[in-house]
């Protein structure tokens, strides 16, 4: 049994991964030791942990527009998110996941996406469809 | 997107692989936010450092100067992330300073002006009424919107670039009249004093309003505030909540009147001293522990250059302090004897960089600097994620501290 969370069409390839989860917002400059792939602000609520390859489920953007060259930059390095699931992004978040050919979706139909995923399940995001498969059990 | 004959052609790939990126990656956007169509903007405002945008970005931009891409409008640039005059003594690396070098030759390549300023609202040329442009840098997107009432999103640096190269942005978000209306309504207590207050209120204000799609209007300020008051007031803002619009009644020039902005409807939210205390208490005293103080962010007009050289006059630092100003404003501080002032007390003073913007990590661990003190509340709120303890205090109080080398 597959459940699906309808959102708007979004950006970048379809991926498959583990989600990381968490109510709060996002800036790549803000919140991110970017060398070492974990998030580095403290009062972050996933400070500590982890991103690379992970796929990002959070609220919103914060802070400004550094991060539409950071994540290009992040992905040359390979030391990315695989994905972004937001509740609702910015314009920089946008342009940002443009430039970096890196998947993001948005504006989700039934509520607040960081109530519907939790951190370690393995999602599927289908930017093109507007579309989050999440696989039960 | 509905795209004119010019659009299909820069598409095409008619005028070079340069503008068809930049049309692409525009599309792309204007498909995410639903935009019907291009705009067309006037000048267009790069972020671009070299801790963001790294060897991938350098690439990227040599590929663009190598194919012979031009800018179709004025096109100008944030802070850079390395001071080339002035990068070892701060522990940056020839690594950095050649990345920049690069990437500035490239930008000047394809005719870009390196105007190295977050405050070209003060110092190149202001935007004007409903005047469309595509400006990186939240501290100017917000004050080109709000004081200026003109009209951009925040563009990050490759869009910034796409509207450079293309003379056009989709038109969705703060280009469109309802999404300048107010959803946020709030009325202030007390009124802001100097600088640091200015920027507290607004950092209070992105707080409270958090999103990028919300538009504050603000009622109770007296009187207008200068343009560095409200320059504090709407980075900090921009900073805190991602916001990119705000309105005061009365002073900004799309809301002569509360109604005028659909406010008259919006629940009213006061913003009590307990808001303002609660935000300064939120940040630490340092006592003799004080590693660094920085003025930046947004880099300091003349007005501000003369103020922290009359702090300064006649005294000596214990404790380093580093001042950013733009390379125009430099100009005119060095003839008046503002900068010489400033560095015959000991102090730094950079231009064309931003401190946060200038590896701040790595020179902050290079230099042994964790509490670092300043007057913007913008600064402050960045430089926790990169290992800093950082504290707000006046610019007075700043330069005192610098001066006695500890924190009052």
């Amino acid at each position: 049994m597959t459940q699906i969370f309808l959102c708007h069409a979004g950006i970048g390839p379809i991926v498959s991964g583990e989600a990381l989860v968490a109510a709060d917002n996002f800036s790549a400059r803000y919140d991110l030791d970017r060398i070492n792939g974990v998030f580095s602000r403290p009062q972050h609520l996933l400070f500590g942990q982890s991103y690379k390859n992970k796929i990002l489920v959070l609220n919103t953007a914060k802070g400004g527009v550094a991060t539409a060259w950071m994540l290009n930059e992040m992905v040359a390095r390979d030391v990315a998110p695989k994905g972004l699931v937001l509740n609702r992004a910015n314009t920089v978040l946008a342009q940002g996941a443009a430039m970096a050919n890196m998947t993001l979706v948005d504006r989700f139909a039934d509520g607040d996406i960081t109530k519907l995923i939790k951190t370690g399940q393995i999602i599927t995001v289908v930017p093109e469809a507007g579309r989050v498969e999440l696989a039960s059990g | 997107m509905r795209l004119t004959d010019h659009e299909k052609a820069m598409l095409a790939g008619e005028f070079g692989p340069g503008i068809r990126w930049a049309i692409d990656h525009q599309i792309k956007i204007g498909n995410f936010f639903d935009a019907i169509d291009m705009v067309p903007v006037s000048q267009a405002h790069m972020m671009a450092d070299a801790e963001s945008f790294g060897d991938a970005g350098v690439l990227f931009m040599e590929a663009m100067a190598e194919d012979r891409t031009e800018v179709a409008i004025p096109m100008i640039t944030d802070p850079r992330g390395v001071d080339l005059s002035h990068y070892h003594p701060l522990g940056q690396t020839e690594e950095m300073a050649s990345l920049e070098r690069r990437f500035i030759s490239a930008c000047q390549t394809i005719g870009i002006m390196m105007t190295n300023t977050c405050i070209n609202y003060q110092t190149i040329m202001p935007p004007v009424l409903g005047d469309h442009v595509a400006y990186g840098d939240t501290g100017v997107v917000i004050y080109a919107n709000s004081v200026c009432g003109a009209r951009s999103n925040f563009e990050g640096g490759p869009s910034a670039l796409a509207a450079g190269l293309t003379g056009r942005t989709p038109r969705y978000g703060l280009h469109l009249d309802e999404y300048r209306q107010a959803t946020r309504r709030y009325r202030i207590s007390s009124q802001p004093q100097e600088l640091t207050e200015w920027g507290v209120l607004g950092a209070v204000i992105g707080q409270k309003s958090g999103s990028y799609w919300e538009v504050p209007v603000i009622e109770g300020i007296d009187s207008s505030p200068t343009s560095d008051e409200i320059k504090h007031f709407g980075a900090a803002m921009a900073s805190y909540g991602s916001t990119p619009l705000f309105h005061i009644v009365s002073i900004t020039p799309e809301a002569p009147t509360i109604e005028s902005v659909n406010g008259s409807c919006l629940p009213l939210e006061i913003i009590t001293k307990d808001d303002i205390e609660a935000f300064r208490a939120s940040f630490p005293g340092f006592g003799d522990q004080l590693d660094v103080v920085v003025l930046a962010a947004p880099q300091l007009s003349l007005v501000e250059m003369r103020q922290v050289a009359t702090h300064c006059a006649g005294r000596q630092v214990k404790k380093p302090l580093i001042v950013c100003t733009s390379p125009q404003v430099y100009g005119d501080a060095t003839r008046m004897g503002f900068v010489e002032m400033i560095e015959d007390a000991g102090g730094t003073v950079l231009q064309g960089t931003c401190f946060y913007n200038q590896y701040a990590r790595e020179i902050g661990e290079v230099n042994g600097w964790v509490n670092l003190l300043s007057n913007s509340a913008k600064i402050v709120n960045i430089l926790g994620g990169y290992g800093y303890r950082p504290s707000l205090a006046s610019m007075e109080n700043c330069i005192e501290a610098a001066i006695t080398g500890k924190m009052a």
